[in-house]
């Protein structure tokens, strides 16, 4: 009986073993598709239309990750997330990487199996309130109901801001969040907070989006980024480079358009950057020509942010913060060499 | 004692009158009215309370969905009437809630899909109809490959593979339901046997399970289902994001399911196992001949509600992001370009009936079975 | 060797052709299989989560939670631990689902009985009550109650007033607040004053029919006193209670206690369901009572409510309790559909925002699910209890 259970585990264990740790790399490639965790609905940045073609900011980042590792934007396979499932379908390995409007925090890099790769987005928390109500400032909201998804970083940063303010408030939370936006604009809460970006995002599912105003105060930090798992640093690296390389090619002036023209360049970092020279293929595992097929397929930073959120789009946002380091921002790419 | 003989004895003497032979076996009007409406005043206050109630649901609802309603025109139309339901929305929705996000061109491949589903399904359930057998062939066996062959696609075919991602609307809710039912049948009876068997090992399994699967919740077995299973077994015994729910329905519902049958099983007097037995059929001949067909009869009722419930809980995989039927609802609801003062309530008005047809379709079908079979026990 | 042993003994062989053996044999390769595949699902999980940096601990359970919650019956605040929320999580479910269990049962009697009416019109109202409730998912009433009725009401500005200082609109249904004064506790003396002689009151009068055959009021006598008593004793202490009415400041009311409308579409929600599954059931069960039962409370000059409650429903309830008891179950199990509607139940806290900021998604889910099963096993047994004490009055 006792051998015939130390049977039973090793077969359990060469089941198991043999798939315990596969690299996230080499399975996407495997499989021949990426598996990409996005915002449900969040215009701007990651909204599925009628025949469930995704576009949007995120989707964009997913894309450019695609393109680097397959050659082809289109091969991703996009699975909608709530805030509140994201990282536990990250951590479970349901998704190959989280493009999800999540701000990075200390607490989510270390104690949820997750890290970080980047920021493809400064952001801050703002309030959004309907102007019938004469607010201005943050400072009035005492007593108010406040729409909140369930498991943002909204929902602590408000605790905190209230308490220091020693204002008393409500929170009316969904996991969902259509029905956050929905519940604000039917008058459940006073006031809907969360990132400005997904505050102006929301602006464009509401049937009257001129009745309601964000208010000027930004009360946190929200850098967004895309997550993997821990201890895969070769896919960590390239979800990091995807984005720097995008970032890198705004400011050598590399677009989708002039990208095969730019291979010919004189400037080194130009050829670093698109493979010419170096080897910026060889060690992360992908082929030479993949940041090529990132901004061919996708297009630089400046592009995508333009397209999705910025002025070719209906959202309109600034590029504040998320200007390049020499134009007044804090996008800023390590150097590529 | 003595008085006794003085009383006049209780015979009557006289002849009595004749009475008029009864007008109509069947009561009047007014005698039924007076009899089950004001059989007494409590009751006639009873009657004249309901009776308002119901002309004022009645009112309500009829002025809602129809009198009041737009049936023609678009948004501007529905947006100016906060008094009625807008069709108009439920008009532009509908392929949409039909299909989800499958691609239009392919959507002919669902309809046909359908299609044959109906025809098999009404040629099983009508009773009298010819070769039944044929029909329960092609249903259980043919039917599964050809739906998977059309919905998902082959590409040898040329049919291009439709992602499940895409999937949506009333065809996840009917493929999520029909695939329940066909496999939470027989599972269930194999609990509900492993439950009444003599194994002390089978039958604490197959009781682990049971009360296990009806003691939590549905939606966080969909949650660990879609969110974590990747955790607990190895990437390539995880399977499509939509057939995990389909499983986790079939498994819930099979559990719900072994109850039910166990219930039948108990009904069956002894004397049938023991005849069979006698006989020296086998186990599984005895059931499959004897026990089974004598105990599913008993319980008809109780397996088209479970049916019943199954149908109604694929509205819950809504948690787990997939599109079904009434997400797909809730979607549409809250579609900007469409905002109004009734969109929600005609969202939720039409999704309560397609729900409500089937479920009672159900149920009505599972009571004249079961009145058939009352019949056939007399003869 | 062996063939003679056949030979000799061939029922005891050891041979698969021998039920017993066969049976064991089945049972130790079910056992085998199903103990190698929870092994393996438990290393598959211990080592993921170790090779991934998941949380393998309980730590998180006394770490601050930060977050806040609407609704909570015990105290709770930002500066409380994943514990607090958690047990604010149980508590919310239980609340919910023993009143909602409380109306459903409420309303399934009534309308289980009108089904039964001799009145025409009663009878056809609560069918089409049962048939049109039990055939529309939980889920779309829930979000039909709580999208579609409760959020089109007025905003707080312009609520619908109702006699008494209790305001409704679409942030809930806002009452005033009790407040007691010295003298108050007189008021509950004489409420448990009053209680404590119902309770002699019924037993007297049991006496007295048992010896005279003579019906002494109870019903009306006890209710007299119970409201009667600790009425007088209220007025001659004073009043010493005020209500505090709520006021409308800033965007919403302040004091008054609120009953939040995510709280009310679960609550209407579960009991409007549920409770047509218990109309069924209480009509299965008292049709079940033979007709004889009733024929011959008649005509012993019992009233049709008399012989409702003292004869069939006693005799009918011995068929509803199981029932009854997995309506129950299933009702609790589904109030952890108020994460659709936005009530912090136990899925909602701890199974979503708790789950989401540890990351010990297989800690959490455990305990949630335990916590569910605990339920349901308690109730279970609990109700197998209630089961025999009826069983055991039947002779």
């Amino acid at each position: 009986m006792r051998s015939m259970l130390k049977g039973l585990i090793a077969v359990a264990m060469a089941c198991t073993a043999s798939s315990a740790w596969s690299a996230t790399l080499d399975n996407v490639k495997k499989n021949g598709v990426l598996t990409c965790g996005t915002n449900s609905a969040t215009a701007g940045f990651s909204l599925p239309d009628n025949e469930g073609k995704w576009t949007g900011f995120v989707v964009d980042y997913c894309r450019a990750v695609a393109a680097a590792v397959l050659g082809d934007a289109q091969k991703v396979k996009f699975i909608p997330l709530t805030p509140k499932d994201r990282f536990t379908a990250l951590q479970s390995g349901e998704i190959d990487i989280l493009a999800h409007n999540a701000t990075w925090t200390s607490s989510r890099d270390m104690s949820l199996g997750i890290l970080f790769a980047g920021t493809y987005f400064y952001d801050g928390q703002g309030f959004m309130v309907r102007k019938a109500d004469n607010i201005t400032s943050a400072k009035g909201l005492d007593g108010a109901s406040i729409c909140v998804t369930q498991g943002t970083t909204t929902e602590l940063n408000l605790a905190d801001y209230f308490r220091s303010q020693s204002l008393k408030y409500s929170t009316v939370g969904f996991a969902d969040e259509e029905a956050v936006v929905k519940a604000f604009e039917e008058g459940r809460c006073d006031v809907l907070s969360a990132d400005t970006s997904t505050l102006n995002a929301s602006r464009l599912r509401m049937a009257k989006p001129d009745d309601s105003i964000v208010l000027p105060e930004l009360i946190s930090k929200e850098p967004l980024g895309p997550a993997v798992r821990q201890g895969d640093d070769q896919w960590f690296n390239v979800a990091k480079w995807t984005l720097y390389v995008m970032v890198a090619a705004e400011e050598f002036g590399v677009t989708s358009k002039n990208v095969d023209a730019m291979k010919s360049s004189d400037n080194p970092n130009i050829r670093r950057l698109l493979g010419v020279e170096g080897s910026i293929g060889k060690d992360i595992g992908l082929g030479d020509n993949w940041p090529v097929e990132v901004i061919k397929q996708v297009g630089n930073y400046g592009e995508v942010f333009d397209r999705n959120v910025g002025k070719d789009s209906p959202l309109k946002m600034e590029r504040g913060l998320n200007a390049l380091w020499n134009k007044g921002g804090i996008q800023y790419a390590p150097p590529i060499r | 004692m003595t008085d006794q003989s003085l009383r006049p004895p209780i015979v009557n003497l006289a002849l009595m009158p004749a009475m008029a032979p009864p007008a109509d076996v069947r009561p009047s009007p007014l005698t039924w009215i007076k009899r089950n409406l004001f059989s007494t005043p409590f009751s006639g206050a009873l009657t004249i309370c309901f009776v308002l109630l119901a002309v004022w649901l009645l009112h309500q609802v009829l002025s809602f969905a129809i009198l009041n309603a737009v049936w023609s025109g678009g948004r501007e139309a529905c947006r100016a009437n906060p008094e009625g339901a807008c069709w108009p929305f439920i008009a532009q929705k509908f392929d949409y809630l039909r299909y989800g996000a499958y691609p239009i061109s392919e959507r002919w491949r669902v309809d046909l899909t359908q299609a044959i589903g109906a025809i098999l399904i009404a040629w099983l359930l009508w009773t009298k109809a010819p070769r039944r057998k044929l029909a329960a062939m092609l249903f259980f066996v043919f039917y599964p490959v050809a739906a998977f062959v059309l919905l998902r696609g082959v590409a040898l075919l040329h049919l291009p593979v439709i992602d499940t991602m895409l999937w949506g609307g009333l065809l996840i809710t009917l493929l999520m339901s029909i695939v329940g039912i066909v496999f939470s049948l027989p599972i269930g009876i194999l609990l509900a046997l492993g439950r009444r068997s003599d194994l002390p090992i089978v039958k604490a399994v197959c009781l682990t399970f049971i009360e296990v699967v009806r003691g939590v919740p549905f939606i966080t077995v969909l949650f660990m289902a879609n969110f974590m299973m990747p955790l607990f077994v190895p990437d390539y015994l995880t399977p499509d994001r939509l057939l995990r729910p389909l499983i986790a329905i079939a498994l819930f519902s099979s559990a719900y399911m072994a109850e039910v049958v166990r219930a039948g099983l108990q009904a069956i007097p002894k004397g049938q196992y023991e005849a069979a037995k006698a006989l020296g059929i086998s186990y599984f001949d005895m059931m499959r001949l004897i026990v089974l067909p004598q105990a599913l009869t008993i319980v008809i009722p109780s397996i088209v509600s479970t049916f019943i419930g199954l149908f109604k809980d694929t509205t819950l995989v809504a948690i787990v992001g997939i599109a079904d039927f009434l997400k797909a609802v809730e979607t549409a609801r809250v579609d900007p370009s469409w905002a109004g003062p009734t969109i929600s309530s005609t969202g939720y008005l039409f999704a309560g009936l397609v729900y409500w047809g089937f479920c009672f379709g159900m149920s009505r079908y599972s009571q004249s079975m079961e009145r058939q079979l009352a019949r056939g026990h007399k003869s | 060797m062996s063939d003679l042993t056949l030979s000799v003994q061939p029922r005891r062989s050891l041979s698969l052709h021998n039920k017993k053996v066969r049976g064991i044999f089945y049972q130790v390769l079910l056992a085998g299989s199903l103990l190698a595949l929870a092994l393996g699902i438990g290393i598959q999980t211990t080592s993921n989560m170790r090779a991934r940096g998941i949380p393998l601990s309980f730590g998180f359970w006394n770490e601050a939670a930060g977050f806040d919650i609407n609704q909570t019956l015990i105290s709770y605040d930002t500066l409380s631990t994943y514990g607090q929320a958690f047990w604010v999580g149980v508590v919310n479910t239980l609340y919910v689902s023993l009143l909602a269990i409380l109306l459903a049962t409420l309303l399934g009697f009534v309308v289980g009985i009108a089904r039964l009416s001799q009145n025409w019109i009663v009878a056809k109202v609560a069918t089409s009550y049962v048939e049109v409730i039990r055939n529309i998912p939980l889920l779309l009433q829930l979000l039909f109650w709580y999208n579609a009725v409760l959020k089109p009401l007025p905003a707080p500005k312009s609520s619908i007033e109702i006699p008494g200082g209790i305001y409704l609109n679409n942030r809930g249904l806002i009452i005033p607040e009790i407040q007691l004064h010295p003298g108050a506790g007189l008021v509950d003396l004489a409420f448990a004053a009053a209680i404590f002689f119902c309770i002699v009151f019924c037993f007297y009068a049991k006496r007295a029919q048992r010896r005279t055959g003579r019906q002494l009021p109870v019903l009306l006598v006890s209710l007299a006193t119970l409201i009667g008593f600790p009425l007088v004793i209220f007025l001659a202490a004073g009043e010493p209670v005020s209500f505090i009415r709520p006021q409308l400041h800033g965007f919403n009311f302040q004091g008054g206690h609120q009953l939040y409308p995510e709280f009310a579409a679960l609550l209407i929600g579960l009991s409007v369901y549920t409770g047509s599954y218990i109309a069924e059931i209480v009509r299965g069960g008292v049709q079940a009572v033979a007709k004889g039962q009733t024929e011959a409370a008649y005509a012993l000059g019992f009233s049709p409510g008399k012989t409702l409650r003292l004869v069939v429903v006693p005799q009918a309830l011995r068929i509803i309790i199981p029932p009854l008891t997995s309506q129950y179950l299933n009702l609790t199990k589904n109030s952890s559909l108020a994460v659709f509607v936005g009530y912090p139940d136990l899925v909602q806290i701890f199974a979503g925002t708790v789950l989401n900021q540890t990351g010990a998604a297989v800690q959490v889910m455990a305990i949630t699910l335990a916590v569910y099963l605990a339920i349901s096993i308690v109730t279970s047994l609990a109700m197998n209890a209630f089961n025999r004490h009826f069983a055991i009055v039947e002779r």
